[in-house]
């Protein structure tokens, strides 16, 4: 079943590379500079031997993963406190629902401007924008907590502090994760958009400024090749992590999405 | 008085703000009448009989408003189409899997410097940005709601001999909707950040580019005031769509509590 799966999703890539590769080699006009899928996978294969690449994509990745822990090391206890707090946290939201709309993108050129260190700036971006996903899905998962649980520890004598760690954290865990992998998506946005909006010493999106100063389209294809390939493998290990580490959620809820 | 209870927090949240800022006073943190004044004099200080819009407001707000639809609708359309057609074919679904879950990690900015060589900057690299951004959500909802449609729908639409594609109108895109809708709001906030990271790049007007003409010219308060704007925007934006929603999905909601 799976392996049919897998199989129809490999043929199904082959199939669009190459009606693309014939598409752009003999249907098109000249005129325009598409790169051919067989270029683009030749460069991004040597892209892999590129010393300046791999410096970027070295940076881009630490500047993600310090953004994204830095973000969850803020949003899930600030998450888990407005959790356990109701009355607080009914306070806070407005000012959440105002804060959200924000599109995230549009703060770094306020970024730019306040914070003056290359790497802190893009950090901070990165964190800004991945608070939001991660602390409202804290939230939503403190909330979701099955009151009769928490009533049952309770008429058992535990305390508050019991409660929460009994009931409340290993019950909003899923969502606490799954706030974590939506954010690694934005997170990875966030991070090539400061690198081609503030542009710097290396990084995936700096790359990519240079190639398309040359007009290189197919260095940019490939370079972005390899951004989609890490987000993948991200996105591909969240949600085996969650898998895992939640099967009894799955269990409980029933719920089939990935 | 139950809402105005509930948000007490954004007066004193902005009082405490602008005394922290005059406190201060530093240029890099205006306090908050600073930035609204900002506002005020940037897009909203024009004559009455155009709803006091400057020229700034309608030379910027304005295409940045269509671009940001218009980038928003060709992706529903293509992606509802797609993904409902998809979404009917568990082979079709299986072929398109690897592809689908690929392009929606690949980071939509990075495509903007390839769009501009291909297209030059303008409105083709615009609307390229924001389509190739906003697509996945509706396509993936699409896909799902299509494919968990109750089959006693689908197999009572073929004994009442509803053809293919009456049966794509009536049953498999109604039951679809609510997921739809869902894939539609994301996308549509999706695609106000798309629009100013698009502007952002060799555009000659709209929010983005003001913003980034801002930036370049140190002027902080306007900064603030273009970033206030797009969070307001963004907020009656989604507002409105929960409306719409709302309305076009009442029967939906009626034949749950039925149920």
């Amino acid at each position: 079943m799976t392996r049919a799966r897998l199989l129809r999703g490999a043929a199904g890539a082959a199939g669009f590379l190459i009606a693309g590769e014939l598409f752009l080699r003999f249907g098109l006009s000249e005129g325009l500079e598409f790169p051919a899928p067989s270029v683009v996978l030749y460069e991004a294969a040597r892209l892999v031997a590129d010393g300046a690449f791999l410096d970027g994509v070295l940076t881009t990745l630490v500047n993600w993963a310090v953004g994204l822990l830095i973000a969850a090391a803020v949003a899930v206890p600030v998450g888990v406190l407005l959790g356990a707090l109701p009355p607080v946290e009914r306070a806070i939201r407005p000012l959440l629902e105002f804060l959200r709309p924000i599109p995230s993108v549009a703060i770094i050129p306020l970024a730019i401007l306040l914070i003056p260190v290359d790497e802190m700036m893009k950090v901070s971006v990165i964190v800004y924008a991945s608070v939001w996903p991660i602390l409202i899905n804290t939230l939503y998962g403190m909330q979701d907590v099955d009151p009769l649980a928490k009533e049952s520890l309770r008429s058992f004598g535990f305390g508050p502090l019991s409660v929460l760690g009994r009931v409340s954290l290993p019950s909003a865990a899923p969502f606490v994760m799954t706030g974590i992998r939506i954010a690694t998506g934005i997170a990875l946005i966030l991070a090539v958009s400061a690198e081609l909006l503030a542009g710097g010493a290396s990084g995936i999106g700096v790359y990519v400024i240079q190639a398309s100063s040359g007009n290189r389209t197919d260095l940019i294809l490939a370079a972005t090749f390899w951004a989609g390939i890490f987000g993948l493998l991200a996105n591909l290990g969240m949600v085996t992590a969650e898998r895992r580490l939640f099967h009894w959620h799955r269990m409980r809820t029933g719920a089939s999405e990935s | 008085m139950k809402t105005l209870g509930r948000i007490w927090v954004i007066p004193a949240v902005l009082v405490v703000w602008e005394l922290i800022t005059r406190a201060l006073d530093d240029t890099d943190f205006p306090p908050p009448t600073t930035i609204v004044s900002s506002m005020y004099e940037l897009w909203f200080s024009g004559p009455a009989s155009r709803l006091f819009l400057t020229d700034g407001a309608i030379d910027n707000i304005l295409p940045s408003l269509g671009r940001m639809f218009g980038g928003w609708l060709i992706a529903a359309v293509l992606g509802v189409v797609l993904g409902v057609l998809l979404g009917r074919s568990r082979v079709a679904t299986d072929y398109v899997d690897a592809l689908i879950e690929f392009g929606r990690a690949v980071p939509p900015p990075l495509l903007v410097p390839f769009f501009l060589v291909l297209f030059h900057a303008g409105l083709a690299t615009q609307l390229a940005t924001i389509v190739f951004g906003v697509i996945w959500p509706v396509l993936l909802n699409s896909i799902d709601g299509a494919k968990s449609v109750d089959r006693t729908y689908t197999e009572t639409a073929t004994v009442f001999g509803l053809s293919r594609m009456q049966r794509l109108r009536v049953v498999v895109i109604p039951a679809a909707s609510p997921k739809i809708f869902a894939g539609l709001r994301l996308s549509l906030s999706l695609a106000l950040i798309l629009m100013v990271l698009a502007e952002l790049f060799g555009s000659t007007d709209g929010i983005g580019y003001q913003l980034l003409q801002a930036q370049r010219s140190f002027e902080t308060p306007a900064v603030w005031a273009t970033i206030a704007l797009l969070g307001l925007l963004g907020y009656l934006v989604n507002s409105l769509f929960v409306l719409a929603e709302r309305r076009v999905l009442t029967w939906h909601r009626h034949a749950n509590r039925l149920t």
